[in-house]
């Protein structure tokens, strides 16, 4: 019986099968040219939307590390300043997109300039899916230069004069480098390689952030001088586990930050950029513990957070042309720098940065820069290390110095223009009494006992 | 022996600290503290309501004395503390019946160090 019923499904399915062939003659001979045309739609359309799928995710990774950046700077600062925090890290990125949308895309990506600047699609508009898909990816891009800055500047700076940087950041000085690096400006016809943004993103955040700090001054009770000697006091932050949390956050979404950067939902290589994103990372937090353990006779955890960071900012650049072993040295390197780069700023400079971010984003994003130049195995661009000469290395150090040097000069008149006419600091009073409470009438930790006395 | 106690403004801790080290008073204990004198209270603002908050953040310094330390300490206390404005604090003095240091079961005035 078994046998028999065997037989007879093997008897439909020939059958079954001889149909569905002559069917598929018959369609080939009548459908002719029709039927690939319609073939060649169908992978067009699924490609557009493989791009546009992976992109929007891609943008929503990147959108979330606003919370990222947020709960680093909440856990490492005061919590009479949370609130004040919040606001500057919600406007940034609200301000900002506002005037990304209305100038800044139209500055970095329009029609290119004598390879300076774009100047075209002000205030995006139209019905454009893939301009709007674009300008989606790219904002949460800019909005992560201008959110940088907050944690250098924090607990002391009146909350218009940020509103009035992240403005500026957002509409002209993010957009002109970033113009001459993806928008079909000067260094990026010159070779320039910057992946996702080490230069573009973060140096520019570092350097502003610098600028900031410098006109800003320290916080009070940060530096106590002593006759010819100045000695740099501790301020801890009041919540570790926030900031660890940021950390993780911005980790998570570092992944749409590189990975989304091959800007296609085909290219497969984003596999190999979110592991050497994975590896880089790692070994960032790994070497940093390690030389806090040295230095500081303890692993240090907010080092080791920091260590993690630098990692992501330092493969930011290279992620894309690297090996897995370079992605590790890179982030082992960056955490490395990390460390005594904090310790040189604050102990040596007496530059006052709550979180780190000069040392991270502005340290770090040059090294990762340099380093596409030192590990690079790709075709065409080939690293130092891996036999390609200082050809790489060269482009890639003119446009840190570029950059550098054009944030440096907008960013310094920026904070310079700021301080003269609506004031950059609060007032001493303000400063002890907590921003919340000065700028924003507010308590974050309503009835919570704080125990600080400064 | 005395028991000092003294309210102040919290940001004035360290100074209060630093006038008591160059008195060479070191013992010392302190608390948060809720409250206010003469300072009123100030407004928040919640969500478009107003919040009355009449209890302002203070530091209680309470520090144990032998006699002949208590013009010192509230000298430091005074010179740490004093802005001049309202809020600036209060200081109290009480008498102590009896000190024992745990750590050996000493008594009286050698307790107080």
């Amino acid at each position: 019986m078994l046998m028999g019923f065997h037989h007879n499904r093997k008897e439909m399915d020939m059958k079954k099968l001889k149909v569905g062939v002559a069917m598929l003659v018959l369609m080939c001979f009548a459908g002719g040219t029709l039927a690939a045309d319609d073939l060649a739609q169908s992978v067009a359309l699924h490609q557009a939307a493989l791009d546009m799928i992976w992109l929007l995710i891609a943008a929503s990774l990147v959108f979330f590390m606003q919370a990222g950046f947020a709960m680093v700077e909440i856990g490492l600062t005061r919590a009479k300043n949370a609130g004040n925090i919040i606001m500057k890290n919600l406007m940034d990125f609200s301000a900002g997109a506002l005037f990304y949308w209305a100038i800044g895309w139209a500055l970095m990506y329009g029609s290119d300039v004598g390879g300076l600047f774009g100047f075209s699609d002000f205030f995006v508009s139209g019905t454009d899916s893939v301009l709007y898909r674009d300008w989606m990816f790219q904002v949460v891009f800019a909005a992560t230069a201008a959110t940088i800055v907050s944690g250098a500047v924090a607990e002391r700076t009146k909350f218009t004069a940020y509103l009035l940087y992240s403005v500026v950041v957002s509409a002209v000085i993010y957009p002109i480098s970033g113009h001459w690096i993806w928008g079909g400006g000067w260094l990026g016809s010159l070779g320039f390689h910057d992946f996702a943004g080490s230069t573009v993103v973060h140096s520019v955040g570092g350097w502003a952030a610098l600028m900031g700090t410098l006109a800003l001054g320290p916080r009070i009770g940060k530096y106590v001088t002593n006759g010819k000697k100045v000695t740099s006091k501790a301020i801890p932050g009041h919540n570790l586990p926030l900031a660890s949390l940021g950390v993780f956050i911005l980790w998570f979404g570092w992944y749409g930050f590189n990975a989304g950067s091959t800007l296609s939902g085909t290219d497969l290589s984003m596999a190999n950029v979110a592991v050497t994103t994975t590896l880089a990372a790692s070994a960032g937090a790994v070497g940093a513990m390690i030389i806090s353990w040295i230095q500081f006779g303890k692993p240090d955890v907010s080092m080791s957070l920091n260590g993690a960071l630098a990692g992501l900012v330092g493969i930011t650049a290279p992620t894309a042309v690297v090996s897995p072993v370079g992605a590790i040295l890179i982030g082992l390197i960056a955490g490395v720098i990390v460390v005594y780069s904090v310790e040189f700023i604050d102990k040596v400079l007496h530059i006052d940065d709550p979180v780190g971010a000069i040392s991270v984003h502005g340290v770090c994003g040059a090294w990762g820069t340099l380093a596409v130049g030192l590990f690079s195995t790709a075709e065409g661009m080939k690293g130092l290390f891996y036999g390609g000469g200082f050809t790489q290395l060269g482009i890639q150090a003119l446009g840190v110095a570029a950059v550098g040097a054009w944030v440096v000069a907008s960013a310094g008149i920026l904070f310079f223009v700021i301080r003269k006419f609506n004031g950059l600091r609060v007032d001493a009073t303000d400063e002890l009494k907590g921003l919340d409470l000065a700028e924003h009438n507010a308590e974050a930790y309503s009835g919570f006992q704080i125990f600080t006395t400064m | 022996m005395k028991l000092i106690i003294a309210y102040i403004q919290p940001g004035k801790l360290s100074e209060v600290k630093q006038e008591l080290y160059k008195k060479k008073i070191y013992k010392i204990s302190v608390t948060n503290a809720l409250g206010c004198g003469q300072q009123k209270g100030y407004t928040e603002v919640y969500r478009g309501i107003d919040v009355e908050v009449n209890l302002l953040k203070k530091v209680r310094i309470e520090i144990a004395v032998n006699d002949s330390f208590v013009d010192a300490t509230v000298d430091a206390i005074v010179a740490g503390a004093a802005t001049g404005t309202i809020g600036d604090g209060k200081i109290f003095i009480l008498p102590i019946e009896q000190t024992i240091r745990i750590r050996n079961r000493e008594k009286g005035s050698p307790a107080i160090g």
